[in-house]
């Protein structure tokens, strides 16, 4: 067989070409297949346990519910630098703040994994960070509470990159190539988030009665929003079914949240803090904690924007862009002047 | 990869490729936005880098890494399917070497 090159776009066209086989087109035409079996096929591959590739054929809602779920999860990530970076100038130590400044570099290298898997499907970062600023893309509503103290950090990092951990675990094996591979690194990198936050809540409730009191605050107002992170009941999911079976999700919300209680008490007890949920016993038949109902209405409020801190959120991140982008644009004209000369 | 895609800001895209250590192979990472190389590589170490993973890194324009599409992997691959004389447990080695 000769060698060629083939370019395709998107829709797998053949969109240009050198010395193309005659063999090889003569195999695509006989194996154009319809839509039903491309997708026959592609469902064959997921239950196989096979990953999917960006060039590889998918179903449309499957290319869509991957870009809604990956950029919101890119957006938390970005959006997420700006509660704890209300902290860095005000932390405690040399220590923690170099441990901090790191944490939210972090988050930012997080956003810019899944924002490169997400464009992988074939939509441009600017789109998606343009969908950011304009509200009408999603993040994780935790972001929209305010860090009114520096046990925040701690929680913060106990709590929210603990359950990040937790979900961000079962995403490392979604059916998704680019996903999943982002996924991996992110989770080695989250649990130094997580232990340098448990780290803070254990010297906080160790210390003075002052601190244990600033310490057990920040539980009692992490607690339930960390719990709505892994969204709402299955049930009441309306997307759930779908990602299953497609195995963008492998284990649902509901067992995600159990997963992270069942995690999360033994350590509150660890360090002698009262997680703020008189329903909470463990159910010695299960063996898993059982906890109390969740307030879902203050969930879907913040998520529709009522929250403390989501407008200020949003004007924070508009502010960064606008403010970058002599940056941004002097960068291109300096490239742009270096190749002229060269 | 992401080639196909024209960045509004007018940064390319960069493919990564990262060596953990000296006699290891470059592997693929990931890419960055960036506009010019030197800003990649930049951009690359502190998005790819950031805990030591990396002792070199290349990077390369998106658009001038040319793949394999899935669908003619089957006929693109095939001339390696019928040739199992090239793997060594094709042959039969006489009872009683040792060491071979």
């Amino acid at each position: 067989m000769r060698t060629f090159i083939v370019l395709y776009n998107k829709r797998n066209d053949i969109v240009s070409s050198k010395k193309i086989s005659y063999i090889l087109l003569e195999h695509r035409k006989n194996t154009k297949m319809s839509e039903d079996k491309l997708l026959e096929q592609f469902e064959k591959r997921i239950e196989a346990g096979e990953m999917i590739e960006p060039k590889d054929w998918m179903p449309d809602r499957y290319r869509k519910q991957l870009i809604r779920m990956m950029s919101q999860h890119a957006h938390s990530e970005i959006v997420g630098m700006l509660p704890e970076g209300n902290w860095i100038t005000r932390a405690p130590s040399l220590r923690r703040k170099m441990i901090l400044l790191a944490k939210v570099q972090d988050e930012a290298g997080h956003g810019l994994y899944i924002y490169s898997a997400t464009e992988t499907l074939g939509i441009d970062r600017a789109e998606l960070v343009q969908q950011l600023l304009d509200g009408t893309a999603k993040y994780a509503s935790i972001f929209n509470y305010p860090t009114l103290s520096w046990a925040d950090m701690g929680v913060i990092g106990w709590f929210v990159d603990g359950a990040a951990i937790v979900n961000q675990t079962m995403l490392a094996k979604c059916s998704y190539g680019p996903y999943a591979r982002a996924m991996v690194r992110i989770c080695k990198e989250e649990n130094f988030h997580k232990k340098q936050g448990y780290e803070i809540t254990a010297t906080l409730a160790n210390g003075t009665p002052e601190q244990y009191e600033m310490i057990q605050d920040a539980v009692n107002r992490w607690w339930w929003p960390s719990l709505m992170m892994f969204g709402p009941s299955d049930k009441d999911s309306p997307n759930s079914a779908e990602l299953m079976r497609w195995k963008v999700k492998l284990k649902s919300n509901d067992e995600l949240r159990q997963r992270f209680v069942d995690l999360t008490v033994p350590q509150a007890k660890a360090v002698n803090l009262i997680l703020p949920d008189p329903d909470l016993k463990l159910n010695e038949d299960t063996g898993h904690y059982e906890f109390g109902k969740i307030n879902w209405d203050e969930f879907w409020n913040v998520v529709k924007g009522n929250g403390p801190m989501n407008k200020e959120r949003i004007k924070a991140r508009i502010d960064a862009h606008e403010n970058g982008k002599w940056v941004r644009e002097a960068a291109v004209a300096y490239a742009e002047k270096n190749h002229n000369n060269n | 990869m992401a080639e196909q895609i024209k960045v509004k800001s007018g940064w390319k895209i960069w493919e990564v490729f990262t060596q953990s250590k000296t006699g290891e192979p470059h592997i693929h990472a990931g890419n960055v936005h960036a506009p010019d190389a030197e800003m990649a590589l930049q951009n690359a170490r502190d998005v790819y880098s950031r805990r030591n993973e990396a002792v070199s890194l290349w990077v390369v324009p998106a658009d001038q890494l040319i793949a394999t599409s899935p669908s003619d992997s089957g006929p693109f691959f095939e001339p390696a399917d019928d040739k199992i004389y090239r793997h060594p447990q094709f042959y039969k080695v006489p009872k009683g070497v040792r060491g071979f």
